[in-house]
């Protein structure tokens, strides 16, 4: 027989054997976000120029090692977690095979271990994608492969949790939105997953000599299935906790629940065939290829995501107008709880994420435009707003959430907590910012000598260029700043923090509505003025943006 | 509300939404069919350089 606790604050029954793996994925990624963090500004101290702290080989380390740990394990562990809440503590189901979930925990705790290890014996510097043929350690594939093992069997769990919760009648009618949403992260990560294990698998069998060619571009076709979708995982599962933490905070019911279901549909249908932008330079694809897979299809689900941009916020504005916050335009905006970690950085993640990720994202997949920024410093820029400022800050800000819920702790440095979310939110912010400007300017990504040293060909960027990687250097510093105060927040309130009574609160009345969360409904209203004119003014910037580089992809190359 | 959902048929989108095997079919059969196996055989259709 499973054993529950009831949840004090929320009043969901919570299935103790869940909670605790909820609790050690998300400890687990926390801490491997702090060390791949260090990594982080590492690479960020030798790109700077002034600093330029580093070795060659020894940046080529830290940067494979920073990607691994933090695009993969901190981003995987902390999923895992959010997986398991949805489907246990929103479902008030218990998990399905807990044993399993220990056995899935510790192959991906092993396999991190194990790849992180070939990457600091130094000779396995092949950067996060590792294209062949540039050959890593054996090790190095072996444990990023039973990583993949365990993250799979965490995604079987959570189906198999979903039928557990149905077949015992925990929830009535359709998935709850928010639990929808880690449906959709779930599907797009067994895709991802085994895309990865389809090339790193023979990846693998090459290092260790058994088989004896892997074609290149064969290799970067598959990899990218797993390289690209992996981060529309984090889209889905960050979008998913934009809804939660609006429908906790606010008790905010979406504008309409069907449209924000069908724009999570389209996800799932176009949202990882965008992998074909990280292969738009290469001659031995077709353009229908690129085109369709990039474009025509892939728009589908930018419209999702803009769907979902407006529903969101859209969805906090009509839940503040109902308490009163009706002056004007942004009054339900400016007397939202800013001070309070939880909402300030979900709703950075969210404006962030659209301006900077979303607009950059879809100009970048624009095969013509591509063409200016491949495989310039733009591409980190760009993803740094979509995975740093807009997944990593939005599960930061869930921590925030679960530390006094889950793990029944008050905050430790409250202080810091409040001012965490815009140090990390404006440093990580303007750091992609100012990559971005500088790859656009033709700044190589994964370059450690922009000043060609010792080439025999002499090369010089423009001065702007310069200066706009020395800002990215400290506004990057800012950023490792403020995920330190994170990680300190976090532990510092595991370890130290005051214990709050596991106590359900005294009077939790009887028969009380579900929280939002874990319900069904619509706000009822679409009247949120506000919302549509910050809606207009991100269109705006997205098409005068767009424009802006067909203009200067014209200019690039003069026609005479 | 309940009584009456009994014999009243759920809408064909509503049952697609809420089958999550067959949205995980969907969600691994399209990309795998348009952007892998695509790519693939684009890629094995290369000549071989002499
Ligand atoms: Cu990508």
């Amino acid at each position: 027989m499973a054993d529950f606790r009831t949840c004090p604050v929320t009043g969901l029954k919570v299935h103790l054997e869940g909670e605790k793996l909820i609790k050690w994925n998300a400890v687990t990624a926390i801490v491997f976000l702090l060390i791949g963090g260090l990594f982080g500004l590492l690479v960020v101290l030798t790109r700077w120029p002034e600093v330029h702290l580093l070795p060659a080989d020894l940046f080529y380390m830290a940067l494979t090692a920073h990607g691994a740990l933090i695009l993969v394990v901190w981003i995987v562990f902390f999923e895992v977690a959010v997986l398991y809440f949805c489907c246990t503590v929103l479902l008030q189901s218990r998990l399905a095979t807990p044993k399993w979930g220990w056995v899935g925990y510790w192959l991906m705790l092993i396999g991190t271990l194990i790849t992180t290890v070939a990457v600091l014996q130094g000779n396995s510097s092949v950067m996060f994608t590792s294209y062949v043929p540039m050959q890593a350690a054996p090790h190095f594939y072996l444990g990023l492969i039973l990583f993949a093992v365990g993250a799979l069997i965490a995604c079987f769990i959570f189906m198999g949790t979903l039928v557990i919760a149905k077949d015992e009648k925990t929830y009535e009618g359709s998935l709850p939105l928010v639990v929808f949403g880690a449906l959709v992260a779930c599907i797009i990560a067994i895709y991802t997953i085994a895309s990865g294990a389809i090339i790193l698998i023979p990846t693998f069998l090459w290092s260790v000599g058994y088989i004896s060619h892997i074609d290149p571009l064969m290799y970067k076709v598959i990899w990218w299935g797993f390289g690209h979708s992996s981060q529309q995982i984090n889209v889905s599962a960050h979008i998913a906790v934009w809804y939660a933490i609006a429908a906790i905070l606010f008790g905010a019911k979406p504008l309409s629940e069907k449209v924000s279901r069908m724009a999570f549909l389209l996800y799932i249908f176009f949202l990882q065939i965008a992998s074909a932008h990280h292969l738009l330079v290469e001659p031995g694809l077709s353009s229908e290829y690129k085109i369709f897979n990039t474009s025509y299809a892939m728009y589908l689900a930018v419209l999702g995501s803009m769907i979902h941009g407006l529903t969101v916020p859209g969805c906090i504005e009509a839940a503040q107008r109902q308490k009163g916050f009706n002056k004007g335009l942004f009054e339900w905006l400016r007397k939202a709880p800013w001070g309070n970690p939880v909402f300030s950085g979900m709703f950075l993640s969210l404006i962030l994420f659209g301006f900077l990720g979303g607009i950059s994202g879809v100009t970048m997949g624009v095969e013509q435009i591509n063409i200016i920024i491949h495989n310039t410093i733009y591409v980190p820029g760009h993803f740094h707003a979509t995975v740093a400022t807009g997944t990593t800050l939005a599960f930061m800000a869930l921590t925030y959430f679960l530390i006094p819920t889950l793990f029944r702790r008050s905050l430790a440095f409250p202080t810091m907590a409040k001012w965490q979310p815009y140090v990390f939110g404006i440093g990580m912010g303007m750091a992609a910012l100012f990559m971005m400007g500088a790859g656009t300017l033709g700044v190589s990504r994964r370059h450690w000598d922009i000043a060609f040293t010792d080439a025999a060909l002499k090369f010089n960027h423009p001065q702007a260029a310069w200066l706009m990687m020395g800002l990215a250097g400290i506004f990057g510093v800012m950023a490792v700043i403020g995920g330190a105060m994170f990680c300190l927040v976090a532990v510092g309130s595991l370890l130290w923090g005051e214990k709050l009574s596991m106590e359900p609160a005294p009077a939790p009345a009887a028969g009380a509505a579900k929280p939002a969360v874990a319900s069904h409904g619509d706000a009822g209203t679409f009247t949120v003025p506000g919302t549509f004119t910050l809606a207009m003014v991100f269109l705006i910037a997205f098409v005068l943006y767009y424009f802006v580089n067909w203009k200067y992809l014209a200019s690039t190359w003069g026609l005479s | 509300m309940s009584s009456s959902s009994q014999g009243e048929r759920i809408p064909v989108m509503q049952r697609i939404l809420d089958n999550p095997f067959l949205l995980l079919f969907i969600g691994v059969t399209v990309p795998t069919v348009s952007y892998t196996i695509w790519g693939i055989m684009e890629v094995a259709q290369l000549p071989v350089a002499k």
